[in-house]
């Protein structure tokens, strides 16, 4: 398996990030080397086994309903979560006027 | 059988429905993490790290979304899968800091199900239907974007951001706008009756995205489809398809083609419009989610799924009409709202054992007054009414009175005025105001027994076969009696008099 020049694009288009040429030319071999070296796992007979979700057996855990048990996956933390955004007003993030 | 064609100029068409219904989960806190899910709060108030995807989060999942996924999913008749799994949905934009949506694409929660809209003969809904159910999958919702009150800047709000949404996704088995009108009223009354959803479309609890596709009539190929997003309404449900069905024929007709898009519905000019802006946005590169195991659910989980689901609208419906003998009309319009129904079975029950009869003798009589009379008497006092005053156990006295014949239909009413009103004890208030109808005998006896001495003529010809003049003799009595007489015992006395 290996993408086009035009896939890396697309991707970076769809991520909305931004890249040059010279950038895609380094990426396009880039990301192909990485691809032909995981297909190497397809040299493996995987006929008749399972697929496996996880190298130890584990189950999901799932949380109980409660709102704002541990603070780290608390909400009221409206300065925390705006601290980082390149611009807030209001309480809101803002960000460039997007309109359907 | 298709009742809803379109007429083309190159002949008649029909419409294929389909409907993805998304039900935002009652729940306390989000699907991956603690903030709460509270409805009109300040902006990102209620968004933990995990919901604004700071980086090293992770999600876990919140069992009681998953409990009530399921339980709806039974409430449908569903299968119901014992593992799932979590796949990102990747796009980019500023309602989702994600990145992607968790949803789930390839192993859904909850499979196939079915649920039946009722006949309605008014709505061209000839007989019942079932209508059949493809999936139910848990996902997250995403945040709100405010356009309107910066120049240059779009606002989010990411207090939405990560509340458990299911999208119920139908199978394309609805062929006219009512029919669809049908089943989102349908399902927005089993969620609320399962308790999965509150089913509040004026504030976005439930929206529908709604695919239309039109064929000639006779054809069993399926046109291209457009999928009208947000849709959040049944009357702008049924717009969309009316609005969206004849753009297409027209389009059609005129030599073009259906392009398969999104579109978005504008109320205000009850149309439709390509979104544009979201062309490439379909490429969503869907994967397993790396962040989550699949979800297993053990027995026992499923089988208290099970045990906690409440009698089910279509059930309920059929025990009224069966064990309590209310007509089809009354067993449909008590059952459609969680509201209604919890009213009336607890005044059902009060006037039971008020009357001391089973609540099957009693039904009809509290499903009238339920329905008909109780509102009437509300509606007619507008803003003198207290409803907190319209307690069961007034009404059930009132109910009561009414059953033994101390009170005729008249004075329930003007009874009712009063509790409203005042809050006073029904019985007391028929005491105090003379709203009694008399049923002794003796009084009424006499009062006919003048009436037929001064009426020899009347009596003579009512002898003679003039059968209708009984109605005569019942409203002399009546009158004579004030209206206060009881209409059994007055008739049965001039039945046994006139001879």
């Amino acid at each position: 398996m290996s993408v086009t020049r035009e896939e890396v694009a697309k991707i970076a288009s769809l991520a909305r990030i931004r890249m040059e040429d010279a950038e895609l030319d380094r990426m396009v071999p880039e990301l192909n080397n990485i691809l032909d070296w995981v297909e190497q796992l397809g040299e493996v007979d995987t006929s008749g086994v399972e697929p496996m979700t996880a190298v130890i057996p584990n189950t999901l855990r799932l949380r109980d309903d409660v709102v704002d048990a541990i603070p780290e996956t608390s909400g009221g933390r409206r300065d925390d979560v705006l601290a980082n955004a390149p611009a807030a007003e209001h309480g809101f993030f803002g960000v460039p006027k997007v309109i359907e | 059988m298709t009742s809803y064609t379109i007429q083309g100029a190159t002949g008649e068409w029909e419409v294929v429905i389909g409907l993805e219904v998304h039900a935002q989960v009652t729940s306390n806190a989000k699907l991956f993490s603690g903030a709460s899910t509270a409805f009109g709060a300040e902006p990102n108030t209620q968004v933990s790290l995990v919901d604004a995807a700071m980086p090293g989060m992770l999600p876990v999942p919140n069992r009681e979304c998953i409990r009530q996924a399921v339980r709806t999913g039974m409430a449908i008749e569903a299968q119901i899968n014992k593992w799932s799994r979590f796949d990102r949905k990747n796009y980019f934009y500023a309602d989702l800091p994600q990145g992607y949506q968790i949803s789930q694409l390839y192993h859904p929660i909850v499979g196939e199900g079915q649920l039946v809209i009722e006949a309605d003969e008014k709505a061209g809904i000839p007989e019942d239907k079932v209508i059949g159910i493809e999936r139910i999958h848990v996902e997250q919702d995403a945040g709100k974007l405010m356009h309107d009150q910066h120049p240059t800047m779009s606002y989010v709000d990411l207090n939405r951001t990560g509340i458990a949404l299911m999208e119920i996704v139908s199978k394309p088995d609805m062929t006219s706008p009512a029919e669809a009108g049908a089943y989102v009223r349908k399902l927005r009354s089993i969620l609320r009756y399962v308790g999965s959803c509150d089913g509040n479309m004026e504030q976005g609890s439930m929206r529908a995205d709604v695919n239309v596709s039109v064929r000639k009539v006779g054809s069993s190929e399926l046109g291209t489809r457009t999928e009208t997003k947000n849709v959040n309404s049944v009357r702008f449900v049924m717009a969309v398809i009316e609005q969206e069905a004849r753009r297409q024929v027209d389009l059609i007709e005129d030599g073009g083609s259906v392009v398969q898009e999104t579109r978005l519905y504008d109320p205000d000019r009850n149309e439709t419009r390509s979104m544009r802006s979201k062309e490439d946005a379909h490429d969503y590169r869907y994967f397993p989610d790396p962040d989550l195991l699949p979800l297993e659910l053990e027995d026992s989980f499923i089988e208290e799924c099970r045990a906690s689901l409440p009698e089910l609208p279509d059930a309920k419906r059929q025990r009224y009409e069966n064990e309590l003998g209310l007509t089809p009309y009354n067993a449909r319009e008590l059952t459609a709202e969680v509201e209604t129904f919890g009213r009336f079975e607890t005044l059902l029950s009060a006037t039971a054992s008020q009357i001391g009869k089973p609540e099957a003798k009693v039904a009809t009589q509290v499903a009238n007054w339920a329905l008909s009379v109780a509102p009437g008497v509300m509606k007619s006092l507008g803003d003198e009414a207290d409803p907190a005053n319209a307690t069961a156990q007034a009404q059930a006295k009132i109910l009561a009175m009414q059953d033994k014949g101390e009170i005729s239909g008249g004075q329930a009413k003007e009874i009712y005025e009063h509790v409203l009103r005042s809050g006073d004890d029904p019985e007391a208030i028929a005491d105090e105001k003379g709203l009694k109808q008399v049923s002794d005998t003796g009084a009424i006896e006499a009062a006919i027994d003048e009436i037929i001495a001064a009426n020899a003529d009347k009596v003579e010809e009512y002898r003679g076969g003039k059968d209708k003049l009984f109605g005569f003799f019942v409203g002399q009595t009546m009158k004579a009696m004030q209206g206060k007489a009881n209409p059994a015992v007055v008739n049965q006395i001039l039945k046994d008099k006139l001879g």
